[in-house]
């Protein structure tokens, strides 16, 4: 029997989500509350059920448009959270040459979950790229801006740099909140002990969910703040050293 | 075997025998592999000659969309004397000849109608010569004056009411293109020998209505290519003889087009595929060392100047329909040979390279004929010039090329036709969707409430079923599709008498294959209505007469737009069904029929003109432009959308099927490079599946929004975007086609 998963929707068209031209499957549910959130609506469970199966044959009708530079993203909400749903998904992808890839934010990591690591590993094998956000190094402004802890997801990035994992690092720059030149300096500092980082991202804040917070009737954080200019993200492309990681261009 | 000294140089010998322009290319042309690096930029002559035109484009605009009319002089080839954008720089154009004595002077053009020539001419605020009138009116019939004569009462009502709408009935047809490279390659005194044999040899002494009237034909284009030989006198060319270098094949070939423009206003007025045929001229010229390559693209940027200048004078409600004053000077660059050789000459970015030596610009209606076997660094500038212009279209080269071979032209917006061995009866669009409205209330208008199509049983049941309407509506598109071909056939009866383009036809063959382009209006909303009937439920609302007027549609149900099969299918099966029709019915003078999905800015004022409709579309909102899905209804993105549209086959709507997508710039790719790549994978994958046609527009809604309120910012008056079938300036559109293109899905998945 296939496995089941919950796609909150589906974007034929993905150019920033990952190298080349993308099909992105966006995935419901996420633990995080991401004052900057432009997904909201992908925060709970839904009903709309794929079988892993279906899903695969179904996006594998986009290959003519991926070539040798693009595939397939899974994103959210927390895709981590359907982690054995991707792995089915991505072993039938891979058996067709797709490039695989997965935008997370890493909150579901459990590094003392043998079992759970077990099945991480499984994935990591039918993986090509994992695109993981860092919000904040420092755990107290991550618990501000997200409600959670970001020790488990440091412990990601480690685990999979150890593994030889191919990483993107990303991180969403906002004006007053995610942008001080300590902090900054700090992630930079942070993210060159990892291996096989191959690009440093830099993603401009920007205001573009913020309809979907009102249409959930939800309270929106970050009301009034903008969103930043050219020199801001030059500035802290510097602070990141994103020019660094080249690793990307490669292929 | 004639042989000119202006040939040295050339290869082959079959174009020597016989008027060939094709085996003249084949044999000479250079394909090119390189980038965009060898282009030069502006010279000074082209900045200043572009920037009196700039000029007095203002001051056109700022006069209300006329700069100046003709009210006492009916155009033709020999009416005016020379012309210049402005008479002290009249030294620097390398290309010259204006329709009239003056730039963007609007010619008086009585034979396609003197109604419409005079309601033009007063609505400009100008007052034509009474005398003209009075022969237009009393001694002469105009094409239109014939056409409502003879329409039938049916006719009449099923024009006014818009379910068959955009006739060419009160002005030219159009699409038709000579193929005005024969007069740089031949000269004129060779065409008219040739045309002469033609005359000699037409018929075998029977006097058949058909050989009459094309003895008759031949003379019309014979005298018309004596006149071109005076027209270009007045400008002190003599363009009997074949053209010599690369200066005079630009020139002599602009004639031709200038021959065309002068005589008749069609709605589409091409150029052709011009681009390739001149690069051997300019590549001869580059190896005798005559020419250097800045000197190559001042003649490419001369050229499409003037094509930026053409002017029809237009009546408000056109305006309303075509947005912008467009003529559809289409141009094509790019495309491969039946040989699998590339096309791509450096002429093909020389006229790319013109949207950035004179930016962006709606005219010429720039086309590539695309393919991914051509070579990637052409595929990426013209990704390039999509991205910083949004003044490109793009057409699938090879689903084309097996139908036309490899030397045709596009016609109007999107429409294929063989350069020189084809002519097209212009047929406008049946709106499909109206029709689906009348089959549900027996023929009886939704808006007029009057009795339009024949009076079948309406359907009067509270929910409706696709059951009960399929037979229904296949009744009224079988009634629709015989009485537009029969309007058609009578438009073309006139027009062929009374507005013949015997210059554009003095350069085509005179054993002309003829088609007859139909097409449909509101194609999404039949295919989202037909699925909203079959998948969900649909109440329908009546007013106190018992008529449908609303609907209220309950349920989920699949849309084309989506990539889903359920309702990609019921797309097939429409235009299947709606061809099928067509192609029962004779056609005037044996044409070929063909259909088209594809509504310029039209989409606008047909849907004015149609009432609600099953698929939640409300009374009077706009129909999706051309093939694209309904507002709204792309769920999946960008790519799931051209999935959908490339699932229709070409081969049943060989008139074309044009789809318009805005991406977000961001949207696209991080950087320019992304961007250019992205952009050339996306063509890449939609143009290997058997699709037809994209228009891409780059940029992001915020600037469409501050454009609207703001034209009058200097950036924005050239700001040019793709809408379905031909580009416009943004700031030329109503109001309301703005406010259209602004709901449209701009694709801007962060």
């Amino acid at each position: 029997m296939s496995k089941i998963g919950y796609v909150h929707s589906l974007e034929s068209f993905g150019l920033v989500d990952g190298p080349g031209v993308r099909y992105v499957v966006f995935l419901q549910g996420c633990a995080l509350r991401c004052k900057y959130c432009h997904n909201p609506e992908t925060w709970h469970n839904g009903d709309k059920e794929w079988t892993a199966e279906d899903l695969a044959r179904y996006v594998l009708r986009y290959s003519t448009y991926w070539r040798n530079n693009g595939g397939v993203t899974f994103s959210g909400g927390e895709p981590l959270l359907q982690l054995e749903f991707i792995t089915e998904v991505f072993k039938i992808l891979k058996k067709e040459g797709v490039h695989t890839c997965i935008d997370t934010a890493g909150q579901p990591f459990r590094p003392d979950d043998a079992e759970w690591l077990a099945k991480f590993d499984e994935l990591l094998k039918v993986t090509d790229l994992v695109m993981l956000d860092f919000k904040e190094l420092d755990e107290e402004k991550h618990i501000a801006l997200t409600g959670r802890t970001n020790k488990n997801i440091l412990a990601m990035a480690q685990y999979m740099s150890d593994k030889g994992q191919d990483m993107w690092i990303r991180h969403v720059l906002v004006p007053g909140l995610t942008d001080d030149e300590q902090g900054l300096k700090e992630m930079g500092d942070y993210i060159a002990t990892l291996d096989h980082v191959q690009r440093v991202e830099i993603l401009p804040y920007h205001t573009l969910g913020l309809f979907k917070w009102e249409k959930l009737n939800l309270e929106y954080p970050l009301k009034g703040v903008p969103t930043p200019d050219k020199e801001q993200v030059e500035k802290a492309e510097k602070l990141l050293r994103t020019a660094d990681y080249q690793g990307y261009l490669k292929n | 075997m004639v042989n000119f000294e202006q040939w040295n140089g050339f290869k082959g010998s079959i174009w020597k025998e016989e008027v060939n322009v094709r085996d003249f290319i084949q044999n000479n042309y250079t394909p090119y592999y390189g980038d965009e690096s060898f282009l030069a930029g502006p010279t000074e002559a082209t900045d200043k000659l572009w920037g009196a035109l700039q000029k007095l484009q203002k001051q056109e605009r700022a006069q209300g969309g006329v700069l100046d009319m003709d009210t006492s002089v009916v155009s033709s080839l020999t009416s005016h004397g020379p012309g210049y954008i402005d008479e002290e720089l009249k030294d620097l154009e390398k290309v010259v000849g204006l329709q009239t004595d003056k730039p963007l002077k609007r010619a008086f053009m009585p034979f396609g109608g003197i109604k419409m020539a005079v309601d033009s001419c007063k609505q400009a605020g100008y007052e034509p010569d009474p005398e003209l009138v009075k022969i237009f009116t009393e001694y002469h019939l105009t094409h239109s004056d014939a056409v409502f004569q003879a329409y039938t009462p049916e006719m009449r009502a099923a024009r006014s009411s818009h379910i068959i709408t955009g006739l060419p009935d009160t002005y030219g047809r159009g699409r038709i293109v000579g193929d005005y490279r024969r007069v740089a390659l031949y000269g004129i005194d060779f065409l008219i020998e040739e045309k002469e044999k033609d005359f000699a040899n037409c018929g075998d002494g029977t006097m058949t209505d058909e050989i009459v009237r094309q003895r008759q034909e031949i003379r019309q284009q014979i005298n018309a290519l004596k006149e071109m030989k005076i027209m270009a006198k007045g400008y002190g060319f003599d363009i009997s003889k074949p053209a010599s270098n690369a200066k005079e094949a630009f020139q002599w070939l602009y004639f031709g087009y200038l021959a065309a423009i002068k005589t008749q206003n069609g709605a589409a007025m091409s150029v052709g595929r011009i681009s390739t045929f001149l690069d051997i001229y300019v590549e001869r010229d580059l190896q005798n060392g005559t020419i250097t390559e800045s000197e190559a693209q001042e003649l490419v940027d001369h050229i499409v100047m003037k094509f930026r200048m053409v002017k029809f004078a237009r009546v408000q409600a056109y305006q309303q329909l075509f947005s912008g004053d467009p003529v559809w000077a289409t141009l094509e660059v790019g495309g491969t040979g039946l040989d699998g050789r590339n096309m791509v000459t450096k002429n093909d970015f020389r006229f790319l390279h013109t949207l950035e030596n004179m930016g962006p610009s709606p005219e010429p209606n720039m086309t590539v004929l695309y393919s991914s076997k051509l070579p990637e660094a052409f595929r990426k500038y013209t990704s390039y010039i999509s991205i910083v212009s949004s003044s490109v279209q793009y057409e699938n080269d090879e689903v084309m090329k097996p139908v036309w071979g490899d030397d045709y032209s596009i016609c109007c917006c999107v429409s294929a036709t063989q350069t020189g061995k084809e002519m097209q009866f212009f047929g406008a669009r049946a709106n499909l969707l109206k029709a689906m409205l009348y089959a549900i209330n027996g023929g009886v208008d939704e808006k007029s409430k009057k009795q339009v199509g024949p009076a079948y049983r309406p359907l009067t049941g509270d929910t409706l079923t696709w059951d009960e309407v399929k037979p229904a509506y296949l009744r009224m598109l079988e009634w629709l599709a015989g009485l537009y071909v029969n309007v058609l056939n009578l438009i073309h009866y006139m027009h062929d008498k009374y507005y013949y383009e015997a210059a554009e036809m003095a350069l085509i063959d005179t054993n002309v294959k003829r088609s007859f382009a139909t097409g449909i209006a509101g194609f999404s909303h039949c295919v989202d209505s037909i699925s909203a009937l079959k998948y969900a439920t649909v109440k329908v609302i009546r007013d106190e007469d018992g008529m449908a007027i609303d609907y209220v549609t309950e349920g989920e149900f699949p849309k084309y737009g989506n990539d889903d099969d359920r309702a990609d299918d019921i797309a097939k099966w429409l235009l299947k069904t709606f061809i099928d029709m067509i192609k029962k019915h004779h056609t005037y003078r044996d044409s070929e029929p063909s259909t088209s999905i594809l509504t310029i800015t039209s989409n606008v004022v047909y849907g004015k003109a149609t009432g609600a409709t099953p698929d939640g579309r409300k009374a009077g909102a706009s129909l999706a432009p051309g093939g694209n899905p309904s507002y709204g209804a792309e769920q999946n993105g960008l790519i799931a959308s051209l999935n959908s549209a490339a699932k229709l086959p070409y081969h049943w709507a060989l008139d074309g099927i044009s789809i318009t997508q805005t991406i977000n710039p961001d949207a696209l790719g991080h950087n320019d490079d992304e961007r250019v790549g992205n952009l050339v994978q996306v063509l890449d994958g939609y143009f290997d599946q058997p699709s037809h046609h994209l228009n891409v527009n780059v940029f992001g809604k915020e600037k469409l929004l501050d454009a609207m309120e703001h034209p009058e910012k200097e950036e924005y008056a050239n700001f040019t975007i793709r809408v379905s079938g031909y580009a416009v300036k943004f700031i030329d559109l109503t109001r309301e086609q703005q406010m259209d293109v602004i709901a449209r899905t701009c694709h801007a998945s962060l």
